[in-house]
């Protein structure tokens, strides 16, 4: 028999406990051979069983072995909850259960000497939601009737691209009362206020990526509605470069600068212009903090692409060389300008941040008129990869801090002039138009999403702790892993479908909202029709309270 | 709800053809007040075309404060009118003790001034009169412009028109445009300045409907021009984009159009102008107007226009006789007033085009 030791890791100290029912197993391995995690395995039980024959108590034993399911006690190899084993099984014989006892941050921390890692977002949850005590309380009635969703046309469309100051507009009327123009205007791109978030060709898995980009083809090109996807920090295939789908596509580039070796080398070969640059400064699931992608994601078409060895690569917190915010707008976003010729709107990512105030201000004061575009990411955005106390306990909720940034540009007549772009956690309960409309009417002009895209192909993390093992290259859906044969369970059609239907969905949710306050184009900064019942909430935002 | 009416003539007409104009459509509005602006002054005021006069409304302590400030500044007074009230019991009207509308010369320093120089000397003397009279409500200061009156009172339109006996019709006070309408805002508090036409260096306008865009608008107006202040109704929005579009910036009216009700993306791209339209329609996204509204706007040449919002949701009509064009929210104001014209020669606006009236009284209709 084995000796336990008062600090061997038992199920009991994990966050997952397998329920499993020997009496329903068919032992058809379809859970084992499902689980990436080798969470379970199979194993074989010596059974006793005492019996008695003939008519008086004669107890014998008989031995038997049994095979049975288990689950691994490891805090390497753990179950994370994913479920798999469960949908998998034919006779509902195992599932997980969540441990509410759970020594688990306390043990890996104790065994591994080093910090935990996960994906997914911020798993502390407190108070409900700030957008879920708004209301769209402002409905037209009477004199200012309400538009029909179904049958009105509606202008659903944001500015990504520097804006320029009414004043500063060339155009000049000529003799029959036209305006005319010769001059440059920076260059700014209308596209659908819900951009597909910054998720590296690294982070997800090819047929995942491949699924996303297929989707927003499909929106653009069938469904007229000109949804952007941003590459992240990781490159794009050569072949996309060179396609006329560049269009759809807003690269990326951050402080690893990974693939923009392809990229800057794919430039004289490029038939379109991509639709935007994206610099990302900080990213709010894990601000101050570069990307992560762990050794074992790194597979061979990703060394390929980003041209880097098989190994965990960290992108530095900062951009070397940036050291301010000034030398940021010189430095990066000329160079971006002009090696585009000024056609490609510029625009920065940062995380939301208690002196985020003060960044827009200086970007949206520059006098070149330069920076297109200003993406502030919340600390419940999600992440492939990043160490859990950063996703837990650092950043800043993204509604207070899009608000600041409005009223700012408000206080000094440049509302506009730097589109404001917000995300983290937006979507986070399924509804993603709800969540996007408020942010616009408190001054967004539109949103940006990542984590919920993953949901739509079928990446069951939740921020209740069950799977979030982005990092691992495990991902059981096939989702965010580089291993063949679990990227092979996602079907890239069946993802692009699911993403197409939702946008299609949500569009007809944002018309539904847009109707009864009688607006026909985003109603961008319009705080007057929101109304909240949390008298914190109203105070800090300048919205009505209602209770 | 507000209905709106204008009058422009190649006569000089009396402002009892606007109250007529209005009355008829008084089940269209709640009868809480009557605001008129009239324009290219005849009667007394026709000698004095080229000085400011100041309309204005106020307390005996107001005018004491007003004559201070504009003596301070230089004004010499060449005119004076105080209509003759009919104070008579039962009238529904909330009266000021004292109504002026007074001529000046302007201050001497600013004989060799331009044209510019004297309008922003204007603008400023009326902004500092109404802040000066605003604290104790001692007065309501509502243009100070050459060849422009404006009247504005709480109360039943018509008891108005008796209390200023203006339903008698006489050469003394008339004008060849008058903008007219009939309502307090209700929407907020009762405020005289609410009350439209809304006039601001020789523009003038009026409007029919809700501007569901006007914290948009407002937030963004307020840093752009030290006149654009007040907001007493959503409605002073429409003036303030039509004098920064056009004095401001420049452009020419039918932009104005472009900046309210911005043509949808699809047809920016059919157009061969789609860089202005793109640019007028990013830079002055703030501008954009929503909801159902129909606007009338006066510029300083007399030039009158109206439009109205992207979806036609308030009507409005324009109709004319050989000597004199009416726009009106309904068309039983100008049943009123041009009875005999040829009414299938009437003009209903819709939602993309801007009908304009020159000083000829040609009307066009261009299409945005």
């Amino acid at each position: 028999m084995e000796t336990m030791r008062l600090n061997d890791v038992t199920a009991n100290d994990l966050p997952w406990k397998i329920k499993y029912d020997a009496s329903r197993c068919t032992m058809c391995g379809s859970c084992v051979a499902t689980c990436s995690f080798k969470a379970i395995v199979p194993k074989v039980e010596r059974r006793r069983m005492v019996f008695s024959e003939g008519n008086f108590p004669e107890p014998k034993a008989r031995f038997s072995a049994v095979p049975v399911i288990r689950q691994t006690k490891s805090v390497r190899d753990y179950c994370r909850g994913c479920g798999m084993c469960e949908k998998v099984c034919p006779n509902d014989a195992i599932k997980p259960e969540r441990n509410p006892d759970t020594r688990h941050p306390i043990i890996t921390r104790c065994l591994g000497g080093d910090s935990i890692k996960r994906g997914g977002r911020k798993n502390l949850e407190g108070s409900t939601r700030t957008l879920d005590t708004i209301r769209v309380g402002r409905i037209s009635q009477m004199t200012d009737p309400s538009l029909d969703a179904q049958r009105h046309t509606f202008d659903l469309l944001a500015p990504f691209g520097r804006i320029l100051p009414p004043k500063k507009l060339p155009f000049t009327p000529d003799a029959d009362q036209q305006l005319v123009t010769q001059e440059l205007t920076p260059p700014v791109n209308w596209v659908y206020p819900v951009i597909i978030g910054d998720m590296s060709i690294g982070a997800l898995s090819w047929r995942m990526w491949e699924g996303v980009a297929m989707a927003v083809a499909y929106l653009n090109e069938e469904c007229g509605m000109p949804v952007r996807m941003c590459s992240g920090e990781g490159g794009v295939p050569v072949r996309l470069l060179k396609s006329k789908y560049l269009k759809y596509m807003i690269l990326q580039i951050a402080s690893g600068h990974f693939g923009w070796n392809r990229i800057a080398n794919a430039m004289p070969h490029m038939v379109e212009d991509p639709a935007g640059i994206l610099i990302k400064i900080g990213q709010g699931a894990k601000p101050g903090d570069g990307g992560l992608l762990m050794a074992q994601k790194v597979a061979e078409h990703i060394q390929a692409i980003r041209g880097v060895p098989k190994a965990d690569l960290l992108s530095p917190p900062n951009h070397q060389g940036l050291y301010s915010i000034e030398e940021s707008v010189q430095k990066m976003f000329l160079s971006f300008n002009s090696a585009f010729k000024f056609r490609v709107p510029v625009a920065i990512k940062v995380a939301a941040s208690a002196t985020s105030v003060s960044v827009f201000n200086n970007l949206v004061r520059d006098p070149y008129n330069i920076v297109g575009g200003f993406f502030l990411d919340g600390i419940d955005g999600g992440t492939g990869a990043a160490h859990e106390v950063s996703l837990d306990h650092t950043g800043h909720p993204i509604v207070s801090k899009l608000r600041d940034c409005y009223l700012a540009a408000v206080t000094q007549g440049r509302q506009g002039q730097i589109p404001l772009w917000a995300a983290g956690g937006l979507g986070k309960t399924g509804d993603l138009a709800a969540d996007a409309f408020k942010m616009i009417a408190l001054g967004a002009n539109g949103v940006f999403t990542g984590k919920l895209i993953l949901q739509m192909a079928g990446c069951i993390g939740n921020d209740l702790g069950r799977c979030n093992a982005c990092n691992t290259g495990l991902c059981p859906a096939g989702i965010t892993t580089q291993e063949p044969q679990l990227a092979h369970r996602l079907d890239p059609e069946k993802v692009a479908q699911n993403i197409v239907n939702y946008y299609l969905a949500m569009d007809q949710e944002l018309k539904k909202l847009m109707a009864p306050i009688g607006n026909s184009s985003l109603p961008v900064g319009r705080s007057d029709a929101l109304v909240s019942t949390d008298h914190a909430v109203a105070d800090r935002l300048q919205i009505q309270h209602v209770c | 709800m507000c209905r709106i009416g204008a009058i422009k003539s190649l006569d000089y007409i009396h402002p009892s053809m606007a109250l007529q104009l209005m009355s008829s459509q008084q089940k269209g509005h709640d009868n809480s007040g009557f605001a008129m602006v009239m324009q290219n002054l005849g009667g007394i005021f026709e000698p004095y075309k080229h000085l400011p006069t100041l309309s204005m409304a106020c307390t005996d302590d107001g005018i004491k404060i007003a004559e201070h400030i504009l003596h301070e500044a230089g004004f010499l007074r060449v005119m004076q009118w105080t209509p003759e009230v009919h104070d008579e019991p039962g009238l529904d009207i909330n009266a000021m003790p004292n109504y002026v509308f007074e001529t000046f010369k302007y201050p001497k320093a600013y004989k060799g001034a331009s044209q510019k120089e004297k309008e922003e000397l204007l603008l400023d003397t009326r902004l500092k009169l109404r802040a000066a009279l605003e604290p104790n409500e001692e007065g309501f200061a509502y243009s100070f412009w050459p060849d422009v009156i404006t009247l504005k009172e709480i109360g039943d339109p018509r008891d108005i028109g008796t209390y200023f006996n203006l339903w008698d019709a006489d050469d003394r006070f008339t004008a060849k445009v008058i903008t007219a309408q009939c309502r307090q805002n209700t929407n907020y508090d009762i405020v005289r300045y609410a009350a439209h036409p809304f006039h601001l260096q020789g523009y003038t306008a009026l409007a029919n409907g809700e501007n569901t865009f006007y914290l948009k608008n407002k937030e963004f107006q307020q840093g752009l021009h030290r006149g654009y202040i007040g907001f007493e109704s959503d409605s002073q929005c429409f003036l303030y984009t039509l004098h920064y579009v056009h004095r401001e910036l420049g452009w020419p009216l039918h932009y104005y159009k472009h900046v309210c009700t911005p043509l949808p993306f699809e047809d920016i791209e059919q157009r061969e102008d789609q860089k202005q339209l793109l640019g007028i329609r990013q830079s002055l996204a703030h501008l954009e107007i929503n909801g159902p509204n129909t606007i009338i706007g006066l510029l300083p040449d007399n030039t009158m226009f109206t439009c109205c919002d992207a979806k036609k949701l308030r009507p409005v009509v324009v109709g004319r006789d050989e000597r004199t064009v009416a726009i009106s929210s309904e068309v039983c104001g100008i049943n009123e007033i041009l009875p005999d014209r040829d009414w299938e020669a009437d003009i209903y606006p819709n939602e993309r085009e801007v009908v304009v009236i020159n000083d000829d009284l040609e009307v066009q209709r261009w299409k945005q």
